[in-house]
């Protein structure tokens, strides 16, 4: 964790409010606060310790994960190695995965951004009958399980040549992902004073102008919570590319590691690996974000 | 939203649906809302509300889609065993992960008002919510592996129990005595005859690997009797030459054996056999007494729980088939939701901790209302979330356990993309899940118009 990372934790995280303390005694206070220290370490520590083992593992030859714990190799630092990441990195397997799921996840978060923010627009500021209906069906619709349509989309997919292509994930990503989106951009936007469209109508815009003038920009900490909760959702997601992208070429780094699970031990080096990789783009976006990140789950769990 | 007075008009902001406007306007201003709902409307259209009723129809219709079967998938899914396991893991689920991770979520926000490095735990608690259930699945997998070697929470748990119960010189299931000797119940060797006073014991064992006996382990040699004493050796009675029950030589003694003379009441002495395998009970009343290596001696090692095995934690082998699929509760499943509360527990806790922060401390009554409808949102949204659960156990729980720890959301992609894939008895599982969030779904919409 970086100090800049720290920094952004400070304005993101809410809480920490401890003004009643100050009026203890310094001695008091350490006393009253030492085991309450004493049990948040413990727990922080339980909470690092797991993905720690998973990125010492990573670092280990097959064979010493039958051999010893990982927390041996902490005293042996010398039986630490890159050769599983070569490996994994030189047999393009892996690097083509990551790369599928780049391919997928960045059209998936542009797509989603650009239809939520128009379809908000659209629930705020434009008057059309079956308006407020049409919300209510949106607020509906971010529960229903995406098992509700993998089988029926399967088969359009199947006549419209999509089956096994990661255009055809892009949209099913899209289209589940946009409810929440709208939802979210929509709660935004019915923050923006109005008259500040007015005085812009007045003066001779039309909506399109007014959208990417005004609401646009000033949406944009909006837009960032969705991108980056909309990112990590399909960086992360595993199901879908399971079932659309299953016998495919090209596979997202969830199903390439999914396919190694049967031989989990055997397979630890490459699994291992495989699966820190994944994890590095969500964790750089995570510590470098967070702010957005926590508003985007806390404006989807809470509003 | 009516804090702009002009704005409380109706139609005051583009004016389009008013009566009494060109209709020139009011089609342009229906193109501009096709435009701007256009896009998510096809989507939507397409690949949410549109196959969710196909769903609906696809799931009363069998393998093939021409084929109209009614019910019958419906009642294939509730007489088949594997459905009704991952309904009872997902009600245990539901039952139990909300509560938890509630508990912890709030216990978390609360405590950490009371750090100062408040923002480091929070980003530490919440990280895991960055990255895949899968990857945590695997993560978790590491952490749970049987064996003390290679799993940390076995590891840990084998520390204490062989703190407690020290794991013997001699492990090993396969050790047996050559001369005349019985094992008891707990696991020590007794000889079968009484010894008097001024005899010896031959104690022999076979079944010892060589890098078993102790590097400090010296040739044996037969004892000599001891005067109103027995004296022994213990030894590892194996050699090409020899024979079975002598000490013949090149054979090692096995020291640090805990040896016990057991008289009629009881244990009468006790003694550690030296480096060439000799003991000695010095100065004994008359008497008959057994020699016995104590159980100590074999006891084997911490070997790990089956954190992810099927082991149920209820007892169920008087249920008939039903019963069981009903009421068991497999291992697994525990270590499951255990993994996932560190997934989710800082979203419990930002979620709860943003309600707590917002509070208004002098007003303790309100203050206690906001804390609970923040931990009310947890819950909904844990609930739906378990319901859904796919991922963590897909990459959790190894092949053996698959089977025990299914859950719906599995049972459907199972049932109609793996094997031979059936889409109406898939469709059918997963109607069955929509039936299960409509509560909430409800509840929501009822929230958003109220």
């Amino acid at each position: 964790m970086t100090a800049t990372a720290m920094t952004t934790t400070a304005e993101s995280l809410p809480g920490s409010a401890r003004p009643r303390a100050r009026r203890r005694p310094r001695a008091v206070r350490l006393l009253t606060r030492a085991p309450v220290n004493a049990v948040l370490a413990a727990v922080a520590l339980l909470w690092l310790v797991p993905s720690f083992g998973l990125l010492v593992t990573s670092f280990r030859p097959t064979k010493d994960y039958f051999a010893s714990g990982w927390w041996r190799a902490l005293l042996h630092p010398a039986t630490l190695t890159v050769s599983n990441y070569r490996h994994v990195l030189q047999t393009g397997g892996i690097k083509d995965a990551l790369f599928t799921t780049a391919l997928i996840t960045v059209p998936a978060t542009v797509l989603v951004v650009v239809v939520a923010s128009l379809a908000a627009y659209a629930l705020v500021f434009l008057r059309w009958p079956g308006r407020d209906a049409v919300f209510v069906a949106l607020v509906a619709l971010m529960v229903v399980p995406l098992q509700m349509a993998l089988i029926p989309v399967a088969t359009l997919y199947g006549h419209l040549g999509l089956f096994g292509t990661v255009a055809g994930v892009v949209l099913f990503h899209t289209a589940f992902g946009l409810p929440f989106a709208i939802f979210l951009m929509r709660n935004f936007y019915t923050g923006i004073p109005k008259d500040l469209l007015e005085a812009a109508r007045i003066d001779g815009a039309g909506d399109l102008m007014m959208f990417l003038r005004i609401v646009l920009p000033l949406g944009r900490p909006a837009l960032a919570s969705l991108g980056i909760f909309q990112f990590l959702w399909v960086w992360n997601d595993l199901l879908v590319s399971l079932v659309f992208l299953g016998g495919a070429r090209h596979v997202p780094i969830t199903v390439a590691i999914f396919s190694q699970l049967r031989q989990f031990g055997p397979n630890i080096d490459l699994i291992s690996s495989a699966s820190f990789l994944s994890m590095i783009v969500p964790l750089i976006i995570f510590f470098s974000f967070q702010r957005y990140f926590v508003r985007g789950v806390l404006a989807g769990a809470v509003k | 939203m009516t804090t702009v007075p002009v704005l409380a008009e109706p139609g005051a902001l583009t004016g389009s649906v008013a009566p009494g406007r060109p209709p020139g306007r009011r089609l342009r201003s229906d193109l501009v809302t096709a435009l701007f709902m256009g896009p998510a409307a096809v989507l939507l259209g397409a690949i949410v509300v549109y196959p969710a009723v196909a769903t609906v129809v696809r799931s009363f219709y069998g393998r093939n889609a021409s084929q109209y079967v009614g019910l019958r998938n419906y009642r294939t899914l509730f007489g088949a065993t594997t459905f009704l396991v991952a309904i009872r893991n997902n009600a245990v689920w539901v039952i139990v992960f909300p509560f938890f991770v509630t508990f912890f979520g709030l216990v978390f926000a609360v405590l950490t008002e009371r750090i100062r490095w408040s923002t480091a735990f929070k980003a530490i608690v919440f990280m895991p919510m960055a990255i895949s259930l899968f990857a945590s699945g695997i993560i978790w997998r590491i952490v749970y592996e049987t064996d003390p070697h290679r799993g940390a929470i076995n590891a840990a748990v084998g520390t204490v129990v062989d703190a407690v119960h020290p794991p013997g010189l001699y492990r090993g299931v396969n050790i047996t005595p050559t001369g005349p000797m019985h094992r008891e119940r707990d696991g020590a060797l007794v000889t079968d005859q009484t010894l008097a006073p001024g005899t010896v014991a031959l104690v022999g064992l076979t079944g010892i690997a060589p890098g078993a006996v102790p590097p400090r382990a010296q040739p044996a040699v037969a004892p000599s009797p001891v005067p109103g004493g027995i004296a022994g050796v213990v030894w590892r009675d194996f050699s090409p030459q020899g024979g079975p029950g002598v000490v013949d030589p090149g054979e090692l003694g096995l020291p640090g054996m805990h040896v016990k003379l057991v008289a009629a009441h009881g244990t009468a002495a006790t003694a550690t056999s030296d480096a060439r395998g000799l003991f000695a009970f010095p100065r004994l009343g008359p008497g008959d007494y057994r020699v016995a290596l104590d159980a100590s001696n074999f006891r084997a090692g911490f070997g790990g729980v089956e954190w992810l095995g099927t082991r149920s934690l209820t007892p169920t082998s008087h249920l008939g088939e039903t019963g069981r699929s009903l009421l068991t509760l497999p291992l697994v499943v525990i270590s499951e939701i255990f993994a996932t509360l560190w997934i989710w527990s800082g979203f419990a806790m930002v979620v709860i901790g943003a309600g707590l922060a917002a509070l208004n401390r002098e007003v303790l009554e309100a203050a206690r209302m906001d804390g609970a409808s923040e931990c009310i949102v947890v819950v909904i949204t844990m609930i739906i979330n378990v319901l859904k659960i796919f991922d963590i156990i897909l990459a959790i729980a190894p092949d053996s356990s698959q089977q025990a720890s299914n859950v719906i959301a599995l049972e459907m992609w199972r049932v109609g993309f793996t094997g031979t894939g059936d889409f109406g008895l898939s469709s059918a599982v997963a109607v069955f899940l929509f039936v299960l969030v409509v509560p909430v779904m409800l509840l929501n919409v009822r929230r958003i118009r109220g």
